[in-house]
């Protein structure tokens, strides 16, 4: 089969019309990219942001069309072909095919792999991913008795805070000792959690949840929380099942060098990318919002030769009831305040771990965290708190 | 070039200060996005393109 670069003309596929996706596309045409531009996407819906699902958009605050993330005209301007509602099922490394649920096939000069992640579950239980997950959720939460949200992670938290906010009755359930505990340290941790105490959230922590049953979410302990909606929130994998038998090396995502790259004219950006990030020295996958879109301006100037390693700096934000919560770099139980209080829950907290600073928080400062942001030691240890399940 | 910022968006990540200081800034609050300067010179056009493009809650929009 003829490649269309033989026949003389640039293409670029990219697949996934999330975040990542868009925002490589916007990216390659910044930097003076003019051959053809095609964005595969899953879903029908044009690109749309996913941070407010669990908030505004599950709260009813805004309508679907205001997480939209660009308006039609800066679509179109974009001189793309948007190919929607039809799932990537295969990819041909050697010819940079893609194959689609309905039968088409792309060939591309340059393939860009963001897929994002895929939720995990537990059978026959509702989850928060997509848009229409949660306009689901939003229809039928102000009728529940009892909503168990299980998953202690970013997600679940603003899953149950806003949830509570609609003056749902609401219990949070996870293994941890508090609500994200793994991202934010223990002391930070225990503040969220005193939060959702005293807006009315019943926090059944530390126990994991084995099941879910008629009545109910059944714990390890044996206990059965009572609920008659349930929404899972504990965790997601990259959704790379469509790539297993590509040949791509595939391990807690596509896994790239440190350019991006998973093979010649493949690369992998967003939440579904895990690559050689050079100063940590180590492999790296971010499930954070603004990864999504830092990623793909790198993976953008790499396609056009710039030939830079993606060393950036982790960072997430989640909002729960009166909380502004904003993380660089990685959180730990070594933690020193130094800025406001944490009595007034107005402050900023650096992270260290062996005389070094790995991590910022800001809870209700958010200019002064990213003010704080430059002392983070580049090359900080690595810890688990890298991914964060669900954060925006 | 003519910008306009959402506030009702902004999630206060200041990416956009981060990549252009001079077009944007954030309150001291709530860390809302500021907007300095609605109408920049060209040899800050890219900068505020890309802040626009990564903005993580697209509350930047640009128009020429």
């Amino acid at each position: 089969m003829p490649r269309r670069r033989d026949l003389g003309v640039v293409v670029t596929l990219i697949v996934g019309a999330s975040a990542a996706g868009l925002a490589t596309a916007e990216a390659l045409r910044r930097k003076g990219y003019t051959g053809r531009l095609t964005i595969l996407g899953a879903e029908p819906h044009l690109p749309y942001d996913r941070p407010p699902l669990s908030k505004q958009v599950l709260s009813g605050a805004w309508e679907p069309a205001k997480a939209q993330l660009r308006p039609a005209e800066a679509l179109a301007a974009l001189d793309a072909e948007f190919v929607l509602g039809d799932p990537a099922v295969h990819l041909d490394v050697a010819e940079r095919a893609v194959h689609t649920a309905s039968g088409r096939v792309l060939e591309a000069e340059n393939v860009v792999l963001a897929t994002g992640l895929r939720p995990r579950t537990l059978p026959g239980q509702r989850t928060l991913r997509t848009l229409d997950d949660a306009l689901a959720l939003r229809s039928d939460l102000p009728q529940c008795k009892r909503a168990v949200v299980v998953g202690d992670g970013v997600l679940g938290a603003e899953i149950a805070a806003t949830a509570r906010q609609m003056g749902v009755p609401v219990t949070l359930a996870g293994p941890q000792q508090a609500p994200m505990e793994l991202q934010l340290g223990p002391v930070v941790a225990g503040l969220l959690a005193e939060l959702h105490t005293s807006q009315g959230v019943d926090l059944r922590l530390g126990a994991a949840v084995t099941g879910v049953e008629d009545d109910g979410v059944l714990l390890e302990t044996g206990d059965v929380l009572p609920a008659d909606l349930v929404v899972v929130a504990f965790g997601s994998a990259p959704a790379t099942e469509w790539l297993s038998n590509s040949g791509l090396v595939l391990g807690n995502g596509v896994v790239c060098d440190s350019r991006c790259r998973a093979a010649d004219g493949i690369w992998a950006v967003g939440d579904v990318a895990r690559w050689h990030h050079e100063t940590l020295g180590r492999l790296v996958r971010l499930e954070n919002r603004t990864n999504a879109t830092e990623q793909a301006v790198a993976v953008a100037a790499n396609i056009l030769g710039a030939d830079q390693p993606y060393t950036p700096v982790p960072y997430f934000w989640t909002d729960q009831f009166d909380a502004k919560i904003h993380v660089h770099g990685f959180a730990g139980p070594e933690a020193s305040v130094v800025e406001g209080s944490l009595a007034e829950r107005r402050f900023v907290v650096r992270y260290h771990r062996g005389g070094e600073v790995v991590g910022v928080l800001g809870w209700n400062m958010p200019k002064q965290a990213r003010q704080h942001r430059q002392a983070i030691t580049p090359r900080c240890p690595a810890t688990a708190a890298a991914s964060t399940p669900g954060a925006a | 070039m003519k910008i306009t910022v959402d506030q009702d968006k902004c999630c206060g990540a200041g990416t956009c200060v981060l990549l252009a200081p001079d077009v944007f800034d954030q309150r001291d609050e709530d860390g809302i996005v500021v907007l300095l300067d609605a109408e920049p010179p060209a040899e800050l056009h890219p900068l505020v393109r890309e802040a626009a493009s990564v903005c993580p809650a697209a509350a930047i929009s640009v128009s020429s």
